[in-house]
């Protein structure tokens, strides 16, 4: 008999990484359908080509540049690839996609050393680059359903026609009631409003977070200090003035808020490691999105808030450690 | 309900159905023993017999060398026919051992015992517990009469017997509570004269009701007093028994003993009463056999330095070429044997048949930095950093974040979904940094 002498322990959970990454890809199902169904197949071919090429060029990636050669898909480069292409808007070409994609993959995650290794979120990464490379297609927002009027989902080519500003992009023009009285809340809360093709749909994007949150694989903390700080915030400049800043509520679904705090600032390797931590981290997304969101020349502000909290995020962890056992004098005397 | 416990933890399977309603079976005699002199924690006994001597079961035949150190006695009424060199699995090292053959059935040389204990003073029960060789069996084996050497300046103010086994398949406590209960409790009573605690508290998990409905009946009028616990790994783990009772942690360093408490393993409590009414040194224990690779798991009362081969006799095997590894212990922090044929410990409360196909080959990724190893971890440890540090050699680092306060518990390990070996990474790293300041003095 060939005994296994390898170390305790000898019990492991089922769970893998692979299988961490697919709950999220399920997660974002939902949010990927709603959005096909208000945009168009188009927003599905923009979905699907950011997250296969992601996959695709992470393979050759690591097959033949990190020479892995029996190496098999981890899925967290399609989780990089959908969530990228759920933050692009409908006017972006497959060129500039495959761009941004290249961007995420190679700047921002292999460079570091790949999977596990990465200090910011590769798919914003990408986004932000593409933003800077491509302004004019990357804030160029289509209308819902505006696919119903012309005949070729596909091709864009009468695009103008049918395009309009992204809520908060009106707020930060023409003031929070003009942008108010073109969409209503419940529009933005069932995703009826231009934008990036994935963040619009806060509903369909909370069903598919609900299901990662039952099945414990978000650092909950995120999302909730994020989001909370943002209502406070928000909460406090509307008391202030509620004409120019906007009521908390628009805030949180107008723009990019529910995707970023509920899928990109969740992100596992790029947030903190403890309660603590997030908590922190949460806290510093909310003022920075809002700090940008009133003062800034930009109207949103949820990439880069997440993108400036990740470079915090090694100094967080550090002061943020938790207490060893038996170490606090206060707890260890009786 | 809200049971008591600690911060942090797991829930692996518990698969203590297998077992636990298996009555205890008294195994009969081997016909050879084989004893470790390194049987305990600290340092080895020393023999005090020859090769061709004979020997009457209970008599010594090596003596505690040292302040942390116990006696050794022999299970068997027979001849000593060999010391040699045997490999310990628990530490890789080859230990001596004392091969004794039986000749007879047991001719008992007993230790001074009395039926009402408190005919003895307390100075002569520690005395006695430390001649009858007794050390933890819950699986530390540290030497009992130790713990009840109060250093000066400390006091013991309170006794916990801890009954948690929060090892999976393990149910070999869970057994002697239902069979051994007046035994056990009377052993407790011993703990409580012998240190001068006036009460004390059995932590039981809630996944044992039956215990805990029997021990409560029993102990109903005594100054001992039953505490259900969560279940949850690790809660057998003494800092954390101690925390999920009295909420107090045990220094980062330091021994229940520095903030007033005493922990006994529930088995050892009956030791010490077989010892001090009977006169029996510990030459016999109680294990669960079990996993799925074992025919008909049970619980079984053997003696120790039984070859592990001739114990899982008595379960009989399954298709050897399904099985994984065997195991001193359970799954989570069990040692794995190099092979079947060596003895058992005084420490053993199972031997576990693991096999292949409940231990699915899993796929190695890098660190994703969920935090799962950091919300598990009961001491507040940062596994995933611990171990960058430890594999980096970055032992000072390493040392600052804690390092030798992790109790090797494993939920890391468990818990991780990329498979990465980080309980095996710290105890490689404890190793070395105690090497270091031995070598440095």
């Amino acid at each position: 008999m060939k005994l296994n002498t390898a170390a305790a322990p000898h019990f492991r959970t089922k769970d893998s990484t692979r299988k961490v990454m697919s709950d999220v890809l399920i997660a974002l199902t939902p949010a990927v359908i709603a959005s096909t169904w208000i945009f168009g197949l188009r927003a599905l071919y923009i979905m699907l080509l950011s997250m296969i090429s992601a996959e695709v060029l992470d393979l050759i990636i690591v097959k033949y540049i990190r020479n892995k050669k029996n190496y098999k898909p981890d899925l967290s480069a399609s989780v990089t690839g959908l969530l990228l292409g759920m933050n692009l808007s409908m006017a972006v070409t497959w060129y500039q996609i495959l761009i941004g994609v290249l961007v995420a993959i190679v700047i921002g995650k292999h460079v570091y050393g790949g999977l596990g290794q990465n200090i910011f979120n590769p798919a914003l990464v990408g986004r932000v680059f593409m933003i800077i490379s491509f302004p004019t297609a990357m804030t160029t927002w289509v209308k819902p359903f505006y696919y119903q009027n012309i005949s070729n989902t596909i091709s864009l080519k009468s695009i103008d026609a049918y395009t309009g500003a992204s809520a908060l992009g009106i707020a930060g023009s023409e003031g929070f009631q003009n942008s108010l009285s073109q969409y209503s809340y419940w529009d933005m809360f069932i995703g009826k409003i231009p934008g990036s093709i994935g963040e619009v749909s806060a509903l369909f994007l909370i069903i598919g977070f609900l299901f990662l949150a039952l099945k414990g694989r978000i650092k909950l903390t995120v999302p909730l200090t994020y989001i909370g700080t943002v209502l406070i915030f928000s909460g406090i400049f509307y008391t202030i003035n509620p004409e120019k800043y906007g009521t908390p509520l628009f805030h949180i679904l107008a723009g990019g808020l529910i995707l970023g705090a509920l899928f990109m600032a969740t992100d596992m390797v790029t947030s903190p490691m403890t309660k603590k931590g997030q908590f922190v981290y949460g806290l510093g997304m909310g003022i920075i999105t809002m700090v940008i969101r009133y003062f800034g020349s930009y109207p949103e502000g949820v990439s880069f808030s997440i993108l400036i909290m990740n470079a915090l995020v090694p100094l967080i962890d550090i002061w943020a450690k938790p207490r060893i056992f038996g170490t606090s004098k206060k707890e260890v005397a009786k | 309900m809200g049971f008591l416990t600690f911060r942090g933890g797991v829930h692996p399977s518990e698969k203590k159905e297998m077992s636990q309603d298996q009555e205890i079976k008294v195994l009969k005699l081997p016909d050879t023993v084989y004893m470790y002199t390194s049987n305990h924690l600290g340092a080895p006994a020393k023999p005090i017999v020859e090769v061709g001597e004979k020997v009457k079961t209970g008599q010594k035949i090596a003596e505690a060398s040292g302040f942390i150190s116990a006696n050794l006695h022999s299970p068997l009424t027979g001849e000593i026919v060999s010391i040699e060199k045997m490999v310990n699995a628990a530490s890789g090292r080859k230990d001596d051992v004392i091969v004794i053959k039986k000749t007879s059935e047991d001719d008992w040389q007993l230790l001074p015992h009395n039926d009402d204990f408190t005919k003895f003073t307390s100075e002569e029960i520690i005395n006695n517990i430390k001649e009858a060789g007794i050390v933890g069996l819950g699986g530390a084996m540290f030497p009992s009469h130790v713990k009840l050497m109060i250093p000066k300046g400390k006091k013991a103010e309170t006794l916990i017997i801890n009954a948690a086994e929060c090892e999976p398949y393990i149910t070999i406590d869970e057994r002697m509570m239902l069979e051994k209960t007046d035994e056990i409790i009377k052993g407790i009573e011993i703990l409580l004269y012998a240190s001068g605690i006036e009460k004390a508290y059995i932590g039981i998990e809630e996944n044992k009701s039956k215990a805990i409905k029997t021990m409560i009946e029993k102990t109903n009028g005594k100054n001992i007093e039953i505490k259900t616990l969560k279940t949850k790994y690790p809660q057998g783990a003494e800092k954390q028994l101690i925390n999920a009772i009295t909420s107090k942690e045990v220094p980062s360093g330091g021994l229940p003993i520095d903030i007033g408490v005493i922990v006994f393993n529930v088995s050892t409590t009956y030791a010490i009463y077989d010892a001090i009414i009977n006169g029996k040194p510990l030459v016999e224990r109680g294990a669960s056999l079990t996993g799925e690779g074992v025919k008909k798991p049970g619980n079984f009362l053997y003696r120790i330095g039984t070859k592990v081969n001739e114990l899982l006799e008595n379960v009989g095997l399954i298709d050897e070429e399904n099985i994984d590894r065997i195991l001193y212990g359970g799954p989570m922090m069990g040692i794995p044997l190099p092979n079947i044929e060596l003895p058992t410990f005084k420490g053993n409360n199972a031997i576990t048949v693991l096999t292949k196909d409940i231990l699915p080959k899993r796929e190695d990724f890098p660190c994703i930095r969920c935090s799962s190893c950091v919300s598990v971890c009961p001491i507040g440890l940062q596994p995933y950093l611990l171990k960058k540090y430890s594999d980096t050699r970055n032992y000072d680092t390493a040392l600052e974040n804690g390092l030798m306060d992790c109790i090797e518990c494993g939920s890391c390990s468990f818990i991780c979904p990329s498979n990465i070996e980080l309980a095996k990474s710290f105890k490689t790293a404890k190793k070395v940094v105690r090497a270091m300041k031995q070598r440095r003095g």
